[in-house]
């Protein structure tokens, strides 16, 4: 059993969709969050597979660097949105949170 | 079974059973600690590809500074003793899912890859510290526009939870 770029890439996919199917049916904000950071890890994964394997020259880890950067920001600013609504409201149910539907 | 594919099927096992113990497990905090161990075995999967540099950048950052803020957040917002219930959506996404994961694994199992793998640079540390700061096909304009966004992300993030006066 040799490992080769489809092996990464269905690993991917299936961390992906896991990640896809927690984000869509959680509730916890927070949980939602943390499947928004599995699925961002699942693209990385595809991007450094495809530059190992030549599909993308070197691009391909210097974009994986970006996604990371912009996964930082994203969860610190996630989690204090995330914060200001529970103090608001204490609670992280996503179901609780409709201010804003019409 | 070389080496690479021995510290590949452990890591992907590793990897598949902690990113779906974080969906399934009611327990907030422990769903939190499995996806320390996911990203953990993210950086192991990324040391097999030869990245090494990523793989450092992944415990520094993600296990680091992203696990350590999840964890804390779990913790300040007490909601660990509801769990993580699902909502009405749970059987369309999981419908969804399985189409997508379906889709997506047909589609790339009947595709022909290129694979140049004895082309490419490994470890590849050197090679991408090249291609981000080379003067004139680099990346340091967005390297920039990327600190600038951190920076206004902490500014946003003060604002939104501090003391209000």
């Amino acid at each position: 059993m040799s490992v080769g770029l489809e092996q990464y890439l269905l690993l991917s996919a299936v961390l992906f969709t896991i990640g896809l199917v927690g984000a869509l049916s959680k509730r916890n904000a927070i949980i939602v969050l943390m499947c928004i950071e599995i699925m961002l890890n699942a693209v990385n994964l595809t991007l450094v597979a495809f530059y190992r394997y030549g599909g993308l020259d070197i691009t391909g880890m210097v974009f994986a660097l970006f996604v990371m950067l912009v996964a930082a920001a994203e969860v610190a600013l996630g989690l204090a949105i995330v914060f200001s609504l529970y103090r608001s409201r204490e609670t992280v149910d996503l179901a609780e949170m409709d201010m804003m539907k019409w | 079974m070389d080496l690479q594919a021995v510290a590949f099927y452990v890591l992907a096992a590793m990897l598949v059973v902690s990113a779906l113990a974080v969906v399934l497990i009611p327990n907030v905090f422990r769903a939190g600690l499995f996806l320390v161990l996911a990203f953990f075995a993210v950086a192991g999967l990324f040391i097999t590809l030869g990245a090494d540099f990523l793989g450092a950048v992944q415990i520094l950052v993600y296990v680091g500074a992203i696990g350590v803020l999840l964890l804390l957040a779990i913790m300040l917002t007490r909601d660990v003793h509801h769990g993580s219930p699902g909502n009405r959506l749970w059987l369309p996404a999981s419908v969804l899912g399985a189409l997508l994961l379906g889709a997506v694994s047909w589609s790339l199992l009947n595709t022909t890859w290129a694979d140049k793998a004895a082309e490419m640079p490994v470890p590849a540390t050197a090679a991408l510290g090249a291609s981000v700061f080379d003067l004139q096909n680099g990346f340091i304009l967005p390297l920039e526009i990327g600190a600038l966004a951190l920076l206004a992300v902490v500014i946003g993030a003060i604002v939104l939870v501090g003391e209000k006066k």
